[in-house]
């Protein structure tokens, strides 16, 4: 079975957000990347895949050159082969496009992708690839069996969960669930050694044209301080939120 | 052009996010000039649809779509938007319509903007405002493209009342082939979810030991509430997993949240800023939750929470 992981390379998960380029970029200065939390989740399932019935794991991302540290964290982590698309990945759309384009040169029966990225928080690559593909996509998954070519999939729904079935090939959004947190892979000393001796291949773009651009971002503006109320003056608390708030 | 709404039903009742999707949709239209219609899948409940401005209400009535399918649905709507020739298509921001949202503007070819928080700044360039950085910052998106799929955040637009006597019309739809079937579906009973609730309680370390959380259930109760709690309490197994509020579990975004015993660390906030207001109760009046909150109780939760359910419960 071939599996893809699709990487979103985004920043740590306490980094200052700031923006430049009169607040046009977002500001990558002194910020540490790291594979988005979601992927993380898919790519230890594609690699225990591989463990237990010899799946093959490629890992890919789009993006520039910066993004091959965690590539290489990838192949430390157990992927087989990593690919860089060769482009500054711009939206969504065009990404998936650059994804699908190489998955019309490689079968792949399973395309990992995370429910959606911590940085732009669209959630759009991976129903845009099950989209442009025709392939079956099951969203918020959070447990995955193949059996030959039968897929059982569990998905998060509103208040429960949803379990179906389906043939490969197959697009999922992976999630905290489809493996615990406790059970990622953390790359040791062997893995890292092995990682440099696996192949990361660098694509060349098909330069797609973005369908939306980030013309300015902002920030919240700066909160009024919080109205404090003291325990035995709860009529008060009730009473903001009551009229001042009306939430209640 | 015309502006088209994914309305979102279950047991023949529309989600409030319909509603709100609906609001949307009507002032888009009214914005642009243009007719504002929505598509409702088997559920026959569309007189309560005119409250909230449609033109036309667009139904399609097929036991083929009894159980969801992103794919059926999908390529439903993608014939609905051919027929109708939308400009602009409105989904709310529920686990379902994120699903069909992205798998749509794949079939279709084209762009999805969800996390949208407003009406366009400007129609031409289409620019709308969203939030990105896990709602720790915002961006004004241009979408460059003849059609455009937007997801409203929830409770960011709210539900606008604008009565209007809509026509009714049933749509026979091309079916598509499908392998993929549900086999099962698991749904927590009695409780309100996460997704769909206006008030959320959630609770943290704070509380010590599961044991405590009778309080939290009931005050959730006494407000109609969805209980949560943030990321230690789940991964101890005090709480469910479905209940992990943050940066790497739900996001929240109700009209009032209620943060008991929580510390406010920057990974929690990330999934409760779009949350409107915020309450915090913690003993520790340099928990950083107090820079986020609108309003706080520095005290004693074992104190604070059963004092503050008696006097709601006295109202
Ligand atoms: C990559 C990454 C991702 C993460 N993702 C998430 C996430 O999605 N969601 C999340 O929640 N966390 C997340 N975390 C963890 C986060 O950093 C915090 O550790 C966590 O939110 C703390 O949970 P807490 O506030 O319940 O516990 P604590 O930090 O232990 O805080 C407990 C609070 O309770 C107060 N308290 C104690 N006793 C009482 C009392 N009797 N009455 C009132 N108050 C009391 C204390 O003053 C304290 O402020 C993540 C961390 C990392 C590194
Ligand atoms: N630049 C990228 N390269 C490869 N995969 C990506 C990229 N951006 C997003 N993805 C994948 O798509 C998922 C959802 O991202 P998004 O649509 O940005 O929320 C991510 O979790 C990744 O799996």
């Amino acid at each position: 079975m071939n599996i893809l992981v699709c990487i979103s390379n985004v920043p740590d998960t306490t980094s200052k957000i700031n923006f430049v380029e009169n607040d046009s970029k977002f500001d990558s200065n002194g910020v540490q990347y790291i594979i988005n939390p979601n992927d993380e989740f898919g790519l230890t399932k594609a690699v225990w895949m591989k463990e237990s019935n010899g799946a093959n794991v490629t890992v890919l991302t789009v993006g520039e050159l910066s993004a091959e540290t965690i590539l290489r964290k990838c192949l430390a982590i157990g992927a087989d082969k990593a690919i860089r698309i060769d482009c500054e990945a711009s939206d969504a759309y065009s990404v998936a496009k650059e994804i699908e384009a190489h998955c019309q040169t490689i079968n792949y029966d399973l395309i990992i992708c995370g429910r959606e990225s911590i940085d732009y928080n669209g959630g759009l690559v991976p129903g845009l690839l099950a989209g442009f593909l025709d392939y079956n996509f099951v969203t918020n998954c959070v447990s995955l069996e193949i059996n030959n070519t039968k897929a059982t999939c569990a998905r998060e729904i509103s208040g429960g969960t949803e379990i179906s079935e389906c043939e490969i090939p197959l697009v999922i959004g992976s999630q905290k669930g489809l493996v615990e947190e406790s059970d990622l892979i953390i790359p040791n000393m062997r893995g890292i050694m092995m990682a440099r001796q696996k192949p990361l291949e660098v694509i060349q773009a098909k330069n797609i044209n973005a369908k939306i651009k980030d013309k300015k971002f902002h920030k919240p503006e700066a909160k009024s301080e919080v109205k404090l109320v003291k325990p035995d003056e709860l009529d008060k608390l009730i009473d903001y939120l009551e009229n001042e708030a009306k939430v209640i | 052009m015309a502006v088209l709404v994914y309305l979102e039903s279950e047991d023949n009742k529309f989600k409030k996010t319909a509603y709100e999707a609906l609001s949307y949709g009507k002032a888009l239209a009214d914005k642009m000039n243009v007719k504002v219609s929505g598509v409702v899948f088997n559920c026959t409940d569309s007189d309560s649809l005119k409250k909230y401005g449609a033109d036309k209400i667009i139904t399609i009535n097929d036991t083929d779509f009894e159980e969801f399918s992103s794919k059926k649905y999908s390529h439903a709507l993608s014939q609905v938007i051919k027929s109708e020739n939308s400009s602009d298509v409105i989904l709310s921001s529920s686990a379902n319509s994120k699903f069909i949202g992205a798998h749509l503007s794949g079939i279709m070819d084209t762009s999805f903007v969800s996390n949208v928080i407003d009406l366009p700044e400007s129609i031409n360039p289409f620019v709308v405002k969203r939030t990105c950085f896990t709602n720790k910052a915002f961006s004004s998106t241009e979408m460059i493209s003849d059609l455009r799929i937007i997801g409203v955040s929830s409770n960011s637009f709210g539900l606008i009342e604008n009565m209007n006597d809509a026509s009714v019309e049933t749509f026979n739809v091309e079916k598509v082939e499908s392998n993929q079937r549900i086999l099962k579906i698991e749904k927590e009973t009695g409780s309100v979810t996460i997704a769909d609730a206006d008030v959320v309680v959630s609770a943290g370390r704070g509380l010590k030991g599961p044991e405590n959380w009778e309080m939290i259930e009931t005050l959730a109760d006494t407000l109609g509430a969805a209980t949560a709690c943030s990321k230690p309490v789940s991964d101890m197994g005090w709480r469910p997993h479905s209940e992990h509020v943050g940066q790497t579990g739900k996001p929240v975004s109700s009209n009032l949240y209620i943060a008991i015993g929580i510390s406010g660390a920057i990974q929690h906030l990330a999934g409760i800023n779009s949350s409107k207001v915020k309450v915090v109760i913690n003993n520790d009046p340099e928990a950083p939750f107090f820079k986020a909150a609108d309003y706080g109780v520095v005290g004693d939760a074992f104190e604070v929470v059963p004092a503050l359910i008696e006097k709601l419960k006295a109202r």
